[in-house]
């Protein structure tokens, strides 16, 4: 389960805001520090009544802020993590980098916590490339790539030293995933045929049923 | 259309509601089918599911891909209006820091409440539930029968649509003779779950949710519902007639444009605005619940939002809908010298005893299910089968470890792809990219099921909220302050639910995702999360030991009445909607024949 973040102040902040706001701050209140004040997020995101039925873009809430030079190397690893194949195009050919540079620019707790990882990982891979090959990464062959990519895209079996860059691979293969089959293309890759209406919901087809005993 | 403005109300109506959702909605339909005149107050600002729902829109036209955010927890799209488990403007306290003792309170600011999102899960109590002390000794009996309820249960399930079979089961109700909907056909990954679940003895039946399976009967459903008023059935007739029955896409929580589903804003409100006998005043928030020297309310107290202002409407009878724990902060801040303590509060109770539902889940990957050759899932969005808890007879021999059931919730099927579904899979693909990756996506999609429980809570003493003596919301009205601890009872209970749900998924040939603490303690749903609060307000047969009678009318305060969850005094498995809006109808039926007997 996702367990959302709640930002919270503690009942000394609290009351000194409120009483600040009230302007009797003479009458000092006992405080009890074990007390939690749950407040609502301050930041500014969308709000908490955005109107849904538009259709949005990267940048309409909060602008982005990938440097040029991180964008190359996210759109790389976009098209290596999920490349164009005979089904469907490449992340990068439908706009996934941006829906990253959304993400890792939103102003909300879960998604500042990402941008750290990603901004670092884009970082460290790049640094890798030079080490390795002398190069940035965006000009490596795809055996290139590979080979730095190979020891970090598990972290159960990746080396200690890589236990970072693993959890940065973990986190923008999550995020490219979530780009791209979110799209039209993406869905129609893995065969998703939904969000149209019906006249009627048939179930399952018989074949099926019987295929898999449960007839 | 009767939307008032604090200038254009009446200065008096027959009842003031306070709150518009399952609660206030059910209550304000059926007075005004009856005739009542009733002014609606509602804290949030109008909000109309026809024109604001987004019904085919994909996550890719939502910022973040539509994901969970402080501003919109249930995510971009659900229907809930400025609110979650925060309110801007509006906070609460919690007594500890300690997250096993905190509760989290759900609020939303909008007409409708959180009818315009919720799961539409629509189960009745059973005779048991009625009576949980007589049958095991904890927590508190009902002033009132399954047998009581039944009839009330059959109408609101013929006026909202509810689809679903009769069983026969263990304490899991049949509805009379034609008033279900059709169930839904499962789907795949369900029919296999239940297969499997069968073999470890554990029922999976046709789940009962509030959605048109098929048009409501407009010809012989009104005449059943409101007999002998012929006004109330040309209403009815003329609304259900509106409500178009589920086209199989886009997801309830959105709310229903099409009125498909139950919502108080596509259900109760359209025809009790049609009677001409509804007033809905919007961005009027409660402060207080007035009365006069002999201790008879005389109405409430709010706040007009758009100005700020303080305003007063005068009631016959007010009604507190403002969901549980809010019309408990209402009592407790209408304190006067004759009620020192708050209204209805003399037997001290007032606050005590807040129960949430006992969650917890757990996810799986079944071979099975996966490379399936594409197919239409969605559904009814929701789930079709579902399992009612099935070991009444155990628990009663005492062989489990704890005192009452739960229910599974199954979650599963090709639905719509959104930014977690192909998420944290290394673990099944170890570690793929590049083409591979994309091969699995298409192999392991639809593969991952999650079953959650949803378990009964024990009222217990040290779960109550009370006003905060300092921290005031941006009105200037005292906060709630919460004080939460699951019991031993819960705690095993969730054990068990997870137990049950690994069970299962091996049964399925599957692997159970676990992940995180295996400390039950850790892995029990925060106090709040499965939004299902209730009580604070319970009621009873002895006025010393209860807050309400068994119509919700406040033993001290005989024209105060509460048709929220506060007057429950327990919280069975079985989600409280359908409880609720049954009690508040028996309840509102209470009010009229009163007000013609002059009582009121």
């Amino acid at each position: 389960m996702n367990i959302p973040e709640f930002p919270r102040i503690d009942r000394r902040t609290a009351l000194k805001w409120m009483l600040t706001a009230s302007a009797s701050l003479a009458l000092a209140p006992q405080l009890s520090l074990a007390q939690k004040v749950t407040t609502a997020f301050a930041g500014s995101g969308y709000g908490t009544d955005p109107d849904l039925l538009k259709s949005y873009n990267p940048g309409d809430f909060w602008p982005l802020t990938f440097t040029p030079a991180q964008r190359q190397v996210a759109t790389a690893l976009c098209d290596l993590i999920i490349p164009a194949d005979s089904k469907s195009p490449s992340a990068a050919a439908v706009g996934v980098p941006d829906f990253i540079d959304e993400w890792i620019s939103a102003p909300y707790p879960d998604q500042v916590a990402d941008r750290e990882i990603i901004v670092n990982g884009l970082q460290w891979i790049d640094a890798e490339a030079q080490t390795r090959f002398g190069i940035p990464f965006v000009n490596l062959i795809l055996r290139q790539k590979r080979a730095i990519c190979d020891e970090i895209c598990f972290a159960e079996t990746a080396k200690p030293e890589f236990e970072k860059p693993a959890r940065f691979f973990a986190r923008f293969r999550d995020l490219t995933a979530a780009g791209f089959y979110t799209t039209p293309e993406g869905m129609k890759d893995v065969g998703y045929i939904g969000n149209v209406p019906l006249a009627t919901f048939d179930g399952p087809p018989r074949e099926l049923i019987e295929k898999l005993g449960l007839a | 259309m009767a939307f008032v403005t604090p200038e254009t109300a009446k200065p008096e109506y027959d009842v003031v509601v306070i709150g518009s959702g399952a609660g206030g909605g059910q209550t304000a339909y059926t007075l005004c089918m009856e005739g009542a005149k009733v002014l609606m107050l509602e804290a949030g600002r109008n909000y109309d599911p026809a024109k604001e729902t987004p019904m085919f829109q994909t996550t890719r036209d939502a910022p973040l891909r539509g994901v969970s955010t402080p501003d919109k927890p249930f995510g971009f799209h659900d229907a809930t209006v400025d609110g979650g488990w925060t309110v801007p403007g509006e906070p609460y306290v919690s007594d500890s820091s300690d997250p096993r003792r905190e509760f989290k309170w759900w609020r939303s600011r909008m007409l409708g409440g959180r009818t315009n999102h919720y799961g539409r899960i629509t189960l009745r109590n059973g005779p048991y539930d009625f009576k949980p002390h007589s049958r095991d000794g904890h927590g508190f009996d009902w002033p009132l029968n399954y047998e009581d309820l039944a009839p009330y249960y059959d109408k609101v399930e013929m006026l909202i649509g509810v689809h679903g079979e009769n069983d026969g089961l263990e304490n899991t109700p049949n509805s009379s003779p034609g008033v279900l909907l059709p169930a839904p056909k499962p789907r795949i990954g369900e029919l296999l779950l239940q297969q499997r679940a069968k073999r470890l003895g554990i029922p999976v039946i046709a789940s009962h949710r509030a959605v048109l399976t098929q048009r409501l009967d407009h010809e012989n459903l009104p005449r059943k519902l409101h007999p002998g008023n012929p006004k109330a059935q040309r209403i009815l007739a003329a609304d259900m007639q509106k409500r178009a029955a589920c086209f199989w896409a886009t997801p309830c929580g959105r709310g229903c444009s099409i009125r498909a589903n139950h919502q108080s804003t596509t259900v109760q409100i359209p025809p009790a605005l049609a009677t001409g006998n509804l007033d809905i005043l919007t961005d009027a928030m409660a402060r207080e619940i007035t009365h006069d020297d002999t201790g008879k309310a005389t109405g409430v107290t709010y706040i007009d939002r758009t100005t700020g202002r303080d305003r007063h409407v005068r009631g016959r009878i007010v009604v507190l809908a403002a969901s549980a724990c809010e019309s408990v902060r209402l009592l407790l801040n209408s304190k006067s010298t004759r009620f020192p303590h708050g209204l209805a509060n003399s037997s001290g109770l007032v606050g005590k005893y807040i129960m949430d539902t006992v969650g917890t889940s757990v996810g799986g990957q079944i071979p099975l299910l996966e490379s399936l050759p594409p197919l239409n899932e969605d559904g009814t969005s929701g789930m079709h089968l579902y399992s009612p808890w099935w070991l009444y007879q155990q628990q009663l021999a005492g062989k489990l470890d704890f005192a009452r059931g739960y229910h599974i919730e199954l979650n599963l099927g090709r639905s719509m792809p959104n930014a977690t579904t192909f998420g944290g899979m290394e673990k099944f693909t170890r570690g793929s990219y590049g083409r591979q990756f994309k091969e699995d996506a298409r192999r392991f999609y639809g593969s991952f099921i999650s079953m959650a429980g949803r378990g009964e809570m024990i009222p217990n003493e040290d779960s109550f909220c009370e006003i905060d003596p300092e921290v005031k919301d941006k009105w200037g009205i005292p906060v709630l302050r919460f004080h939460w601890k699951w019991s031993d009872h819960e705690i095993r209970q969730a054990a068990h639910m997870r137990q049950t749900f690994c069970d299962i998924i091996r049964e399925m040939g599957g692997t159970p995702r676990l992940a995180g603490s295996d400390d039950p303690r850790d892995f029990i749903a925060r106090g709040g999360f499965i939004i299902h609060e209730v009580g604070g307000a319970i009621m009873g047969s002895d006025p010393r030991k209860s807050v309400t009678n068994q119509w919700g009318q406040t033993w001290d305060v005989k024209n105060v009445f509460l048709t929220d969850g506060a007057p429950f005094c327990s919280n069975a498995d079985k989600n409280p909607t359908l409880t609720l809006m049954a009690l508040a109808w028996r309840a509102a039926d209470y009010m009229i024949d009163e007000m013609k007997k002059g009582n009121l």
